[in-house]
């Protein structure tokens, strides 16, 4: 069983590094798009190794299904063309990225080496119960209902703000 | 949600129930002029419950902390949305975006950022920032057919997506380490636990993103696009209640964790470092711009670094100097900003020379803004010189004398640039016969110098609202 | 062989990293925006798998918020996108410079 799921994990894993490094290196925004929803759907699996089976569903339903569908439909909307070959010259802007991603390399390696040790927590429910989306659906409404209520407005100022910055037409009425 | 929850939460309750009012106004009548009235009533019933003394504890299951201290940020943020609204109208009609929509996402960044002080948990903390973000993005953005302000929009968006990203891996790897979200929990596992590495790169990663919100040296470069593209009211909000909101927020994180900041040479030496970085580089960049609107982007970058210093200072005292600073500057700054926006909307005069003559056709227009531009300054006897002694003080006083002295020769620099523009108004002729016709003085810049000169006179009453504000935060 | 928290850890690290790098590499605005999203998505695999090693449900109520936002992000980004794009044809980042100077 173990050694299935490892097997599992390698082969998840590597495709979420496929997707991850294919969105950045593809030049069409189509293909790096396609990348991208490899990348969420390998996503979930490993959430499903993680014992996470509503946040699994929802990975797929709500990134790879509704977000990705939008970038898809902007980037048709928009007629984008292959991105200009990049620029080969070495500016400042490329050197502190890759300073920055040689830092954060490091650290990855660092986090590697470290044995961590997790805190002790009492709590009632094992891993897998934790998953399921009975027990989340039971913390949204309880411990977590105010950020629950609270999101609406995010989701209400997003309606608002895409609506006055996209839509045709659109003059001011006195 | 019982009853008693959503009364100690009144004032975020109230924002909320009045969102989806505005929005349902807006939506049937379509008339901006109502909108802008309703929104006028709802912050001034914000300001109004701020200024009495309320329950304090915490609400919805420790989601939300109510205390003096977030009644004090919510008090600035308040003002501030007010001052900024009213400011607005005239630049909106004038550019012709006068859309309702723009008071009910200035209402729904304030909502935002009081989340950010009254935030007990990460969970609200990040749905906060994220509220204020996008109101913030949406309202660079509003002038939909100019090309500046699209392009202000996309860096702002790009880059402060790209912020949240690094704020909330921070989040994730301090849940990690102390396998707590809630801020009060973090800070009793700090003090019983040692802090691991896992800890101190989470801390850092978070502060990455604070840094680019309040935009500290190095991550500043995006401030003078955006401030300079987006439509001036919209400029006058973000630099000013945006910053005050995650300082307010910055504060609440520190303090949470100042078991293993305090006394702790690394943090304060990294802290002070970025503090000089953000003062010195502020001020020498914004000596050479001659556009006012990058000008106060720059030196907005420098006064982000004196309130820096009353954090690295990490005493109760620089804590409540900061809270004071940041009501301060939101004065002077809006009000700095509104004048330019006035004088924009008649003629296209961005930069400090073309300012030449205005004492002698607008005296009481020029008049404001020299008391805008003195107080950034600093000088006595206006709000800024209160606000800056009380930051250098808490500095003197936790031992970081050498921070006072760099934080006062910083601005001794910036007064080269602020005095310039005064120069401009009071001693040159104008650059042509009726330059500034038309410009029609707007009584809220009064009201907002009136403020900024009684707080320089009787700090008392605030300074002793700012510190009680500090005394009774944590607490409980 | 057996999967610790280090190799969860891992992977999302280098997922955060190649995001990192794509938003400073990359010059198409909406690459770069599906850079951030990555780098959001490395964050949440990091929140469910502490959740998992801490037996604690916070980390994966916190990412179905992220969600959430990242959602309300990508409607107000891709509308920002498209008035850019109505009044410039662009959204090269190199191509946008009125402002620079």
């Amino acid at each position: 069983m173990e050694t299935v799921s490892f097997i599992l994990f390698s082969f998840l894993g590597a495709l979420v590094m496929v997707g991850s490094i294919g969105t950045v290196w593809s030049r069409n925004p189509v293909t790096s798009a396609l990348f991208l929803v490899l990348n969420f759907f390998a996503l979930g699996g490993i959430y499903l190794l993680l014992e996470a089976q509503f946040i699994a569903v929802v990975q797929v339903i709500v990134y790879a299904g509704a977000i990705m569908v939008l970038f898809l439909f902007t980037i048709m909307l928009l007629n984008l063309d292959d991105e200009q070959a990049l620029k080969e010259k070495f500016d400042l802007q490329k050197g502190f990225g890759i300073l920055l991603g040689g830092v954060l390399l490091v650290e990855v390696l660092y986090i590697l080496g470290l044995k961590i040790n997790l805190p002790q927590k009492s709590t009632t429910l094992t891993p897998v119960e934790i998953g399921e989306a009975k027990n989340i659906g039971r913390e949204l409404i309880t411990n977590f209902l105010f950020p629950f209520e609270i999101v609406s407005i995010l989701l209400l100022l997003a309606v608002v703000g895409a609506i006055v910055l996209a839509k045709k037409n659109f003059s001011p009425n006195t | 949600m019982a009853l008693h929850d959503l009364l100690l939460a009144l004032p975020i309750t109230f924002a909320t129930l009045w969102t989806i009012l505005l929005i349902v106004v807006e939506a049937t009548a379509k008339r901006a002029q109502l909108t802008f009235s309703l929104t006028s009533v709802g912050f001034l019933i914000l300001i109004t419950m701020m200024l009495f003394p309320s329950e304090q504890g915490y609400a919805f299951g420790e989601m939300l902390r109510l205390s003096p201290y977030s009644q004090f940020a919510n008090f600035v943020f308040a003002l501030s949305g007010l001052l900024v609204i009213t400011l607005s109208q005239s630049y909106l009609a004038k550019e012709n975006i006068h859309f309702g929509e723009y008071y009910i996402i200035v209402f729904i960044a304030t909502l935002g950022m009081m989340l950010m002080a009254s935030a007990a948990h990460m969970v609200v903390l990040f749905i906060g920032l994220e509220i204020m973000s996008i109101a913030l993005y949406v309202l660079a953005g509003i002038m939909r057919k100019d090309l500046r302000a699209n392009e202000a929009a996309m860096k702002y968006f790009l880059l402060g997506a790209f912020s949240s990203g690094f704020f909330l891996y921070g989040i994730s790897l301090i849940y990690g380490a102390t396998g707590e979200m809630t801020l009060f929990k973090i800070g009793i596992y700090l003090q019983e636990n040692s802090a691991t590495s896992l800890f101190w790169i989470g801390l850092s990663l978070m502060m990455v993103g604070f840094l680019f919100k309040i935009s500290a040296v190095p991550f500043h470069q995006w401030t003078p696009d955006v401030y300079e593209g987006s439509p001036t009211p919209s400029t006058a909000l973000m630099s000013t209640a945006s910053k005050a909101a995650a300082f307010t927020a910055l504060i609440t994180v520190v303090l949470n964790v100042s078991s293993q900041t305090e006394n702790n040479s690394n943090w304060i030496f990294a802290l002070s470092t970025i503090a000089v970085l953000t003062m010195v580089v502020g001020n020498i960049a914004a000596l050479s711009q001659d556009n006012l609107k990058r000008m106060l982007a720059f030196s907005s970058i420098a006064h982000a670094g004196y309130m820096l210093v009353g954090i690295v200072a990490g005493s109760d005292a620089g804590y409540s100097a900061v809270l004071y600073y940041a009501l301060v500057y939101s004065l002077m700054n809006i009000g700095a900003f509104g004048v330019i926006a006035l004088i924009e909307q008649q003629r296209e005069l961005t930069s400090a020379s073309d300012y030449a003559g205005l004492f002698k056709e607008k005296p009481l227009l020029a008049g404001v803004m020299a008391l805008f531009m003195l107080s950034l300054t600093g000088i006595p006897p206006f709000g800024g010189f209160i606000g800056k002694y009380k930051l250098f003080a808490a500095a003197v006083e936790s031992g970081l004398s050498w921070l006072a002295v760099v934080g006062v020769l910083a601005s001794a620099v910036s007064a080269y640039y602020y005095l310039r523009v005064v120069v401009f108004m009071f001693m040159r002729e104008p650059q042509a016969e009726n330059q500034f016709e038309g410009v029609v003085l707007n009584p809220t810049l009064v009201l907002i110098a009136l403020l900024v000169f009684l707080l320089g006179i009787f700090p008392t009453g605030m300074l002793r609202f700012a510190g009680e504000a500090m005394k009774f935060a944590f607490n409980m | 062989m057996h999967i610790e928290l280090n190799h969860y850890l891992w992977l999302s690290a280098f997922m955060f990293t190649v995001g990192v790098i794509g938003v400073l590499v990359r010059r198409n605005a909406i690459v770069i925006f599906m850079c951030v999203e990555l780098m959001l998505n490395a964050v949440n695999l990091s929140f469910v798998a502490f959740s998992h090693f801490l037996s604690d449900i916070q980390g994966q109520m916190m990412v179905f918020f992220v969600m959430t936002v990242a959602a309300a992000e990508a409607a107000v980004g891709l509308a920002i996108v498209i008035s850019l794009f109505r009044n410039r044809q662009t959204v090269n980042i190199d191509e946008i410079n009125l402002l620079k100077g």
